[in-house]
């Protein structure tokens, strides 16, 4: 960038939207995702010069998505930058999934100005009263000397700890004041101290646990993800034998393939994953937060377990289940304390549990209670079997980013995921219309070599999709795959099993739009697959395209449902594993 | 459900009332009372909370003020074991015949008449909770025409001062 002016030797005068870009730099951030208007407008000017890439979307929304797809893909922190008011506001539902999944965004809002704060003015909205409760912590910044250090701060918090969303607003003549450029040496934040190091007295007690354990299990939340904590958890499980269950969000970080991996618990678990936190009797509990979704009816919860929880977030630890052994920590590090502790007792095999029987009892349960569709031979295409061809064409190398609803579900359980960061969704809020643009963030952070698929369903696709503008404009090449079965399928689904099959609201018309001539309009090669038979033929060719974004509809079979479940409200001991096992129960009971 | 007295102290920045209310609000805990003013550093304000909630509650209250960045420290103060204090004004219904009865009311909780009309008596009291739970019991019978209470202030007893550590940890480089 050109810089401002310079007073004295070693002086430099800025404008505050300068030392906004100046400050990204010095952070070392490398693309922004972003849309211009009035207030943000004098930023938008040394961005021309600047180092940074700019990423213009089409929706705010889509610019929050794409920063929290980004961070959830390269670990960094993702950041976007709006206007003020409509455009500010646009961000809050990117600002709560990123909150609940502590994805490290930061986001920059333009504001109106200090004295028209209050004063109701054009496109003036309260915004970081707005989002005080679902951004890790916000600022409005109140002079332009103010700028550097709140946006350093707000990087500094964002990615540190719990991660997590961080806002900026900065009010338009802030922008536009002159400052002394200066780039503060520290942060300082005297109330954040996030806790890294596990207490050691706690980490021997956690071990002494497990030694004693019969049926361990480890209960592998998303924070493994953030930490990146693969290769940690890899070592611990294996060396101690503990078999592996991971949630919705840290699918992969253990990976699927590994004889020690039992599968996702939860709601629409696999099976065996579902009955190994019910059967355990010690929950290793490493960066999870006992989510409604996994735990279903809390009372009901792994009765016998007693419990292990790493967490670097303090309040997740003791907030919905009562906890033995309690680490506070950064679970990449805790987990390297646990292996040094028995590197030391590396002549001592008594830490190892005795747990060769559940073991065997849990690869048996897997066996038996494989997921279960059917693909007719001939005639309409089962989801499951399109996205398990997704993942035969592109393959363990290949990023899969999913929406929200039954795709979401069929992808978290039918792709074997086999390293953190492959798969990317919304797992807290559920926000549907998040694949589009989080893949479009992801593909940006991974790189050309390796492949972004967006495995999106009808309903939420058309939320967002305006965001292949973007992705064609930068040329972004993601791989769109849209699983189309004309229904708000898990809102069916429930209606179906729940509401006596009163369908409500939930039609949507397969052939409008019609995707084919969508991509035509975003001038991108769209394929349509509507049979068994044309899969691999289309896919082939879909993969063979690698320098621009492709959009791919599967037109499959609608009444297909998500099973596993475990129906709301209900002990995960009561997991059903088709329909038909539902409507036998609901017989049995007179209903 | 307990009451439990909890002091926080908390750097003195924009909002920070509305981010601890807020966190209030959002999780779905209840507020007995707060009140909130500086202390003797100008970067430190003190804020005393009542809560009445169960123990669990209570530690995921503290834990979830904990993360709020401006948030310095935050100790519980045993009701035993600390000075408590609310300010209440009470105006109260009195005339001729009854003036007298509600001032020597007063005395006896060593409270101060501040303002008399031809039919109220304005009583300005400090004290623990329960005295001026106390007094207002007494009071009723004549008629309260309106009342206001500071929330509670607190501070532990003996030497020991919360703040010490707080202002150290402001200079701390992070």
């Amino acid at each position: 960038m050109s810089g401002g002016k310079h007073t004295a030797p070693g002086t430099q005068v800025v404008t505050g939207a300068q030392a906004v870009i100046k400050s990204l730099e010095a952070l070392g951030v490398d693309v922004v995702f972003g849309y211009p208007g009035g207030a943000i407008m004098p930023a938008y000017d040394p961005l021309l010069d600047a180092e940074l890439t700019h990423v213009l979307v089409r929706h705010e929304q889509g610019a929050i998505h794409m920063a929290e797809g980004y961070a959830h893909a390269t670990g960094e922190v993702g950041v976007c930058i709006v206007t003020s008011g409509p455009a500010a506001t646009n961000l809050v539902t990117g600002l709560a999934d990123a909150h609940m999944d502590s994805i490290p965004v930061l986001a920059i809002t333009g504001q109106v100005a200090r004295s028209a704060i209050g004063s109701d003015a054009f496109q003036e909205a309260d915004v970081t009263g707005i989002t005080m409760p679902i951004t890790k912590h916000n600022e409005l910044v109140q002079s332009p000397e103010r700028i550097a250090a709140a946006i350093k701060e707000a990087y500094h918090v964002a990615r540190s700890g719990r991660p997590g969303p961080v806002l900026v607003d900065i009010p338009k003549d802030v922008l536009n004041a002159t400052l002394v450029w200066e780039w503060p040496e520290r942060v300082d934040l005297p109330g954040y101290r996030p806790t890294v190091r596990g207490h050691g007295k706690m980490i021997r007690e956690a071990l002494q646990l497990i030694a004693q354990a019969q049926r361990p299990v480890i209960y592998a939340g998303g924070g493994l993800v953030r930490a990146g904590a693969d290769e940690e958890l890899h070592a611990f499980a294996t060396r101690l034998g503990l078999p592996v269950v991971t949630t919705l969000m840290a699918r992969g970080v253990f990976p699927d393939t590994h004889e020690l991996a039992v599968g996702m618990p939860g709601m629409h678990g696999h099976y065996a994953g579902v009955k190994a936190l019910q059967q355990t009797d010690l929950l290793v509990t490493l960066g999870a937060r006992f989510d409604d979704r996994v735990t279903g009816s809390l009372e009901h919860f792994a009765p016998h377990a007693k419990v292990i929880h790493v967490d670097v977030d303090p309040a997740e630890i003791g907030k919905n289940r009562a906890v033995d052994v309690p680490i506070v920590g950064d679970v990449k590090v805790v987990l390297g304390q646990l292996l040094k502790v028995l590197d030391d007792k590396a002549d001592d095999a008594s830490f190892a549990p005795d747990a060769a029987d559940w073991r065997r009892h849990l690869a048996e349960m897997k066996r038996d209670h494989p997921l279960r569709f059917e693909q007719p031979e001939t005639g309409v295409l089962k989801p499951q079997t399109a996205i398990r061809a997704v993942h035969e064409t592109w393959g363990d190398e290949a990023v899969y980013v999913s929406g929200v609803g039954q795709h979401q579900m069929w992808s978290a359980q039918h792709i074997p995921y086999t390293r953190g960061r492959q798969w990317i969704n919304s797992g807290g809020l559920g926000t549907m219309g998040f694949a589009v643009p989080a893949a479009i963030g992801a593909k940006v952070g991974v790189g050309r070599d390796t492949p972004v698929v967006a495995i999106d369903g009808d309903g939420c696709f058309q939320m967002t999709f305006q965001e292949l503008a973007t992705a064609v404009q930068h040329d972004i090449p993601v791989v769109f795959c849209v699983v189309n079965n004309g229904y708000l399928g898990m809102v069916r689904q429930w209606q179906h099993l729940f509401y006596d099959d009163r369908l409500s609201q939930v039609a949507l018309p397969q052939d409008c739009p019609d995707l084919m001539k969508l991509a035509d309009a975003y001038g991108i090669p769209g394929f349509r697959v509507q049979t068994v038979d044309e899969l691999d033929a289309t896919l082939a060719k879909a993969h063979e395209i690698t320098d621009q974004p492709v959009l791919v509809e599967f037109r499959v079979d609608p009444d297909e449902m998500v099973f596993p479940m475990v129906p709301s409200g209900a002990s995960n001991d009561e997991v059903l594993e088709s329909a038909d096992e539902w409507r036998a129960r609901l017989a049995a009971s007179g209903q | 459900m307990d009451r439990h007295t909890l002091s926080v102290l908390v750097e003195n920045k924009p909002g920070v009332l509305t981010r601890i209310a807020g966190m209030f609000a959002r999780r779905n805990y209840n507020i007995h009372s707060l009140a909130v003013g500086p202390t003797d550093d100008p970067r430190v304000s003190r804020l005393t909370l009542v809560v009445g909630t169960e123990a669990v509650q209570l530690e995921q209250i503290v834990k979830q003020l904990n993360k709020l960045v401006h948030v310095l420290k935050i100790v519980e103060l045993d009701a035993g074991e600390s000075v408590q204090r609310e300010l209440q004004l009470v105006k109260v219904a009195a005339d001729a015949a009854t003036r007298s009865q509600i001032i020597e009311l007063a005395d006896v909780f060593r409270a101060k008449i501040v303002d008399v009309d031809h039919d109220s008596i304005t009583i300005e009291a400090a004290g623990n909770p329960g005295k001026l739970e106390a007094m207002i019991e007494l009071l009723e019978p004549y008629g309260i025409r309106e009342m206001v209470r500071s929330g509670t202030i607190a501070l532990a007893r003996g030497t020991k001062s919360i703040t010490d550590g707080a202002k150290l940890r402001m200079q701390r480089v992070v």
